[in-house]
């Protein structure tokens, strides 16, 4: 059986800015995995590296097996085809920093867009799918709001139902709560907790330590472009092994 | 002079007058319609252009704007024509403007493809849009909200830019509004005439503008 993610000697630079050094990292189905750091380590990198929002020079990632975004045709490593790529990033579902929901669509359409085009559902089954999510994340009264009418907690809500909805084997999120008020942290803690609490796999780029500690199976420290250090977050947090990590723990607001 | 004796007037020469309303509407009309499809692809090309499609994009639109609209009128009517490309004064006209035309909306649509936060894109390609769904379902329903008032600007334009056809001989309102006066020697009030009948298409335009605007308009709260 295939690991779901294996991401092997994963390296991307920006330029001449080595960003990712050689990134190891497996993950299973159901696992909860958070990945921390201080900023500039690449761990946003690494997650975005996974659906293809960012080219990588070096490494292989696979997702159940298959292997994203490039292929190997005679030992030539060749980048795959802008619309196999677009096939590919389906399998992951993404929720972003900003939340990035479509403005000129109502929360419904935002979910519906993909299910519709990409997985070629009838309107009404992409719907009934739709409502579903919505209702799950508790904003199926708002489905016909514009996510102008809505809080930054919610339109993250409905980005989650929007990136979920499609079924992905893996769900990434890149610092979902960073953008947010601090009151309006927790709604959207809690729609995440709910869906580790049914087996939704997720890799999840966090500065919530709390919830990091709570949530994750497996906990990932990046520095510098390489995993620091890895494990249970009982044993991560509470007694890490590096020097770096409990620096990094000690600055951070996990108490 | 009173005002009964210039509409007494006014209504003998009404037909040369409307044809010249007319023609101006047409030439427009059609300059905006051939400026803009044009212009859309001009706006493509200098934003997801491979680069040098997007250098000759480049070039184009600031060579045309830099180029003062009568220059391009009369360059299609006689440079086009010692090429071995005799074009009629009214296709000549309404080529320099659907030309003009399409640079500018090319600028425009650029614009407002390249103020739609990143985000958008990278939403859409994360739940497995292509480039060209993208495009029709969350770039350019967001764009087109942004080009309506620009949009509408250049139309304006146009309609204005119309009258230095009268120079090559196209025989639209300002031209008509001139014969008339050779005529009957009546210019103030003509000229006048004239102003309000451009006054009245542009303002029209503008509020068919606005009217879209507010039409297309996402709700904020």
């Amino acid at each position: 059986m295939p690991h779901l993610l294996e991401i092997r000697d994963l390296h991307k630079s920006f330029g001449q800015t080595e960003v990712l050094k050689g990134v190891d990292c497996a993950m299973e189905q159901g696992d909860v995995v958070c990945v921390i750091g201080s900023s500039g380590s690449g761990k946003t990198t690494m997650l975005r590296c996974i659906n293809m929002l960012e080219d990588f020079e070096g490494g292989t990632i696979a997702i159940d097996g298959q292997q994203i975004g490039y292929e190997t045709q005679r030992s030539q490593r060749k980048r795959r085809r802008e619309r196999e790529i677009a096939r590919q990033r389906a399998l992951t579902g993404m929720v972003f920093q900003q939340f990035n929901l479509f403005p000129h669509m109502t929360a419904l359409a935002n979910i519906t867009l993909g299910l519709i085009k990409v997985k070629k559902m009838r309107r009404e089954e992409a719907n009934a799918t739709a409502e579903r999510w919505l209702d799950r994340v508790g904003l199926l009264e708002r489905k016909g709001r514009f996510p102008g009418q809505l809080s930054g907690g919610q339109q993250q809500r409905v980005a989650i139902a929007r990136a979920i909805a499609m079924n992905p084997k893996l769900m990434l999120f890149d610092e979902v709560t960073s953008a947010l008020d601090p009151e309006l942290v927790n709604e959207v803690l809690q729609v995440i907790k709910d869906l580790a609490r049914d087996g939704m796999t997720m890799l999840l780029v966090t500065h919530e330590m709390r919830f990091a500690y709570e949530v994750s199976k497996r906990v990932i420290f990046m520095n510098e472009g390489r995993i620091g250090e890895e494990g249970d977050p009982k044993q991560m947090f509470l007694k890490p092994k590096t020097e770096r990590l409990a620096e990094f723990l000690k600055s951070s607001s996990f108490h | 002079m009173d005002l009964a004796q210039f509409f007494d007037i006014l209504w003998s020469v009404r037909w040369p007058i409307l044809s010249g309303i007319g023609v101006t509407a047409l030439v427009s009309a059609l300059a905006i319609i051939a400026g803009s499809f044009v212009g859309v692809f001009v706006g493509l090309a200098l934003t997801y252009g491979v680069l040098p499609l997007r250098w000759l994009a480049r070039v184009y639109t600031d060579f045309i704007r830099g180029t003062p609209v009568l220059v391009l009128v009369l360059a299609s009517f006689y440079i086009l024509g010692t090429i071995g490309l005799q074009l009629s004064a009214f296709q000549a006209g309404v080529l320099a403007l659907a030309v003009f035309c399409s640079s500018h909306v090319g600028e425009i649509v650029r614009g407002a493809l390249q103020a739609i936060p990143r985000g958008q894109t990278e939403a859409a390609k994360a739940i497995g849009l292509t480039f060209s769904q993208t495009f029709s379902y969350v770039l350019m329903p967001q764009a087109g909200r942004q080009i309506a008032p620009a949009w509408v600007n250049t139309a304006a334009e146009i309609v204005k830019a119309s009258t230095l056809l009268s120079i090559i001989g196209v025989a639209e309102l300002l031209l008509a509004t001139q014969e008339v006066i050779a005529r009957t020697f009546m210019s103030l009030p003509f000229y006048f005439h004239a102003g309000f009948l451009y006054f009245c298409i542009n303002f029209s335009i503008e509020r068919l503008g606005k009217y879209v605007e507010k039409k297309l308009a996402i709700p904020q709260s």
